[in-house]
């Protein structure tokens, strides 16, 4: 569903349209589950977690004020309900990522220097039916620190601009591009390593 | 692939932005007069523009479990009671 129709539903679920609230419930409880279990990486968590968000989405549905925001308002709640349940869990310290660990090794190659990377010109940008490849990068998203797959999710997964992104993590815009690259980063070396171990 | 880390570094801060078209002009001429000569470069970026649209493509193989009568009727009550409060508001 694209955003012009989550729109459409979200204009729909004001005006008190039934058709609207049960498609609505369909889709975004089927996105916010698949967010929280990203963030949650258990099932039963990312469940519950996804339960309260949608309820919560419901029972504030009219502080909505701009329906032309309904996404990103929507991973805003998800995101404190993610973050409540986070206060419950056992608190994991959080690990910072630098540049450098993700800049490519390089070797010596007769009078050049090389840069260590996998070949990536088959790689199947749409074809994510290859499962490895789609387990790979599940995997790597899952392993960000938190710090830092918060970000992606919402920039490179649920695909919200810098600036809704910024205000849903409630950090400045240039905070988001710092650990969005990095997370890129992390996310690509791992890809690169699949790559590199399996081909294409 | 011919490649100076010395040099590839700032290309290599500001990959993001670039592919994300977030920088000014300037800064985005700057880039691609290096990626022009770089080679490992320009590989380097085609790695990190693939792994964005990977992302972009992404969704998680799992689905939630099926929505129990209870647990949608909690929903439908929060909604309609959400209505007519927006009602009484005048909204």
């Amino acid at each position: 569903m694209d955003r012009q129709q989550e729109i459409k539903l979200a204009k729909g679920l004001l005006s008190g349209n039934a058709g609207a609230f049960d498609r609505f419930v369909e889709h975004f409880r089927t996105r916010l589950f698949q967010y929280t279990w990203l963030v949650c990486r258990q099932r039963e968590d990312a469940e519950e977690v996804a339960q309260e968000a949608l309820l919560k989405v419901f029972e504030n549905a009219d502080q909505l004020r701009d329906p032309e925001h309904v996404r990103a308002w929507v991973f805003r709640i998800a995101r404190n309900a993610c973050l409540m349940k986070r206060r419950k869990s056992v608190f994991a310290p959080e690990q910072e990522l630098s540049l450098e660990q993700f800049f490519p090794a390089t070797g010596q190659g007769g009078e050049h220097r090389h840069m260590e990377i996998a070949d990536w010109s088959q790689a199947p940008e749409r074809d994510l039916l290859r499962q490895e490849l789609k387990e790979t990068l599940g995997d790597a998203i899952s392993e960000l620190p938190d710090t830092y797959r918060s970000v992606v999710l919402l920039r490179d997964v649920e695909e919200l601009s810098t600036e809704e992104t910024a205000q849903i993590l409630d950090l400045s815009t240039d905070v988001v591009k710092t650990r969005l690259h990095r997370g890129r980063l992390s996310i690509r070396q791992k890809l690169d390593e699949y790559m590199r171990t399996y081909g294409t | 692939m011919e490649h100076n880390p010395e040099s590839c570094k700032e290309v290599f801060e500001l990959l993001s932005q670039y592919l994300d078209m977030e920088l000014p002009p300037e800064a985005c001429r700057e880039i691609e007069s290096h990626l022009a000569g770089c080679p490992p470069c320009v590989e380097f970026a085609e790695s990190l523009r693939r792994t964005v649209a990977l992302c972009h493509e992404y969704e998680p193989g799992v689905m939630p479990g099926a929505l129990s009568e209870s647990a949608r009727g909690e929903l439908q009550r929060a909604w309609e009671k959400m209505l007519v409060s927006r009602g009484a508001d005048g909204k």
